[in-house]
């Protein structure tokens, strides 16, 4: 049982990213948003770019999971895809996982790239290559998840996009991408608490810039712990939408 | 035998609006069934609680030997769905959409391709293979979605107005498609506004209106609930109607012309009474002719919707793609 969920997240995942993510727009725009992102950056304030780029890191797994798969689910939702899988033998939740995967391969794609950039152009250096990885896989994961989550809940493909701006806006602000989060007032640092970009921007910052402290094992935990909620909301909801 | 399915009560609520009302039926195995109804009924309802996509308010089926609300991924297995509209990928060609289908439902690697290879090649889809779904056309679309639905080796499949939409060859290809899966011991579950479709491919039916069941049976039983039939006699010369008055004690009589017709239950005693007829006023009988009642005519008797409504439906011709 075990092996055939493993398989049909397998092929869910390869038929959506056939079918949806690597359309030639959709990986142009995987290379450009980052490279945009970071030549806006470093054009205003050369110096400063290293310091920003764990954020913008973030900040391109953010929008490179959420914009897509948000699409890709209330898209399939409307013209009846979707139904597709449900009539299949498998779980809603074998079939979340491949949605969140197949996101989060995109979001990995497009904050991958943005590594590079910071890397190749910026000279950052990575400084935990290890846990640098396991930090970035969790971030798209748990972005994805969060994708996956507002796609359910809604019905149109706008409603998706005006619901994920919800999130994704004071996410940036908030959650470390510019500002630290402690030089914020109190009442907004707790708001960033809640928030999983939080966590994955300390975690990047700390396995790319240099001290990795023992935080760094309560960003992880954090970060788990909201892709697994976001996961088990998320297969409630799309259960909650048979009856 | 067991049967495919057994729906005991079977209840769905929308706001508190029965949408399908404690209905029981069951389905033979191999045998077609067929839900007619007119918009609104409860027919697409119906499948989607048997095939796992909406929970029932009330009641449950068996299906394929699982209870829906307890096994519904068993039900799944060997189940195969072809939805009111044909919904697989615009993006992905013919054959890979076969393909995906065989994954999810589980089909061994090594018998993928052959399923898919003699799928299409019955549905005639064989030369268009390599192309993208979005780009087929609503007949083909049809046909492919009716494909996917048996790439696992489905038992039991289940089809949502199969043939709206399409001209009237397609349909015709389609319905000759149907009929053959018959025959490969599958058991068919399908919905239709179109009267002619459920009397030529079904061999029970049932009618459904405002989410009840009015009536199963076959459709040769179906239409003996109308039991009257139209004996039509034509002389060599006109008729008078005093002269037909003698018939009437059989039925109703419609004198036009040469023409007499004659609506009766007693064939018999009216061909006999035809005769005497003709013989006592030296008329010679040109040609007789009687029709059967239709199923439409007993569909309009059974639920009081006209058949006019069912018609409009018909030219309408619904939402599909
Ligand atoms: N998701 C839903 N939410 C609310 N009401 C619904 C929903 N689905 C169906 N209904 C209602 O349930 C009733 C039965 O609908 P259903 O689609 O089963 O009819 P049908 O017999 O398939 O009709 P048609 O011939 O038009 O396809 C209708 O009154 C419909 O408006
Ligand atoms: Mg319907």
């Amino acid at each position: 049982m075990i092996v055939e969920e493993l398989e049909s997240i397998w092929y869910i995942i390869l038929k959506d990213l056939r079918a949806y993510y690597f359309k030639p727009p959709n990986i142009s725009w995987g290379i450009l948003f980052p490279l945009v992102l970071a030549l806006a950056f470093t054009l205003r304030n050369p110096s400063g770019f290293a310091e920003l780029s764990p954020g913008l890191i973030a900040m391109a797994a953010l929008f490179g999971t959420t914009s897509m798969e948000a699409i890709v689910i209330t898209f399939e939702k409307r013209v009846g895809a979707l139904e597709r899988l449900m009539l299949a033998p498998i779980s809603l939740r074998t079939i979340l996982m491949g949605k969140i995967l197949s996101g989060a391969i995109f979001g990995l794609m497009i904050a991958g790239t943005m590594t590079l950039i910071s890397i190749g152009f910026m000279g950052n250096q990575i400084t935990s290559p290890a846990l640098f990885i396991i930090s970035l896989l969790l971030t798209v994961l748990t972005l994805s998840a969060l994708g996956a989550l507002v796609a359910v809940s809604v019905k149109e493909v706008f409603e998706a996009q005006t619901l994920s701006n919800y999130f994704r806006f004071p996410m940036i602000f908030l959650c470390g991408v510019f500002l630290p989060v402690e030089a914020m007032p109190m009442p907004l640092q707790v708001l960033a608490h809640v928030l999983p970009l939080t966590y994955s921007v300390d975690a990047l910052r700390q396995t790319s810039m240099g001290s990795v402290h023992f935080r760094l094992l309560f960003d992880i935990t954090a970060l788990v712990l909201f892709l697994l909620t976001f996961l088990i909301l998320a297969t409630r909801l799309l259960k909650k939408s048979l009856e | 035998m067991q049967n495919a399915i057994e729906a005991s009560s079977l209840t769905k609520y929308y706001n508190d609006l029965p949408a399908v009302d404690h209905i029981s039926f069951n389905v033979e195995k191999e045998e077609i069934f067929g839900f007619l109804g007119p918009n609104g009924a409860g027919k697409t309802t119906t499948i989607r609680m048997l095939v796992g996509l909406t929970t029932p308010s009330e009641g449950t089926a068996i299906v394929n030997g699982y209870d829906i609300r307890e096994k519904i991924v068993e039900v799944k297995r060997h189940v195969g769905v072809v939805p009111e509209t044909s919904n697989l990928y615009d993006e992905l060609t013919v054959w890979q959409n076969l393909l995906f289908m065989s994954r999810l439902y589980h089909v061994p690697k090594q018998e993928r391709k052959t399923r898919i290879r003699s799928l299409l090649k019955t549905f005639e889809l064989w030369d268009r293979r390599q192309f993208k779904f979005g780009r087929l056309s609503k007949g083909l679309k049809r046909r492919v979605t009716v494909a996917a639905a048996l790439v696992h080796d489905s038992d039991i499949v289940f089809l949502d107005e199969p043939t709206t939409g399409l001209d009237v060859i397609s349909a015709r290809s389609l319905r000759g498609l149907l009929n053959e899966l018959k025959k490969t011991g599958i058991t068919v579950f399908l919905t239709t506004h179109y009267i002619e479709e459920a009397d030529q491919l079904c061999d029970r039916i049932a009618i459904i209106v405002n989410g009840k069941i009015v009536k199963i049976a076959t459709p040769e039983s179906m239409k003996s609930v109308v039991n009257t039939q139209v004996v039509e006699a034509s002389f060599d010369s006109p008729i008078k109607s005093a002269i037909a008055m003698g018939l009437e004690a059989l039925g109703e009589v419609e004198v036009e012309g040469c023409m007499v017709r004659l609506f009766t239950k007693d064939v018999s005693s009216a061909i006999e009474a035809l005769t005497i007829l003709s013989k006592e006023h030296r008329l010679k009988i040109e040609y007789v002719n009687m029709t059967r009642p239709s199923l439409e005519d007993a569909f309009v008797k059974l639920t009081g919707v006209a058949s006019d409504v069912m018609k409009a439906e018909k030219e309408g011709g619904g939402r599909q793609s």
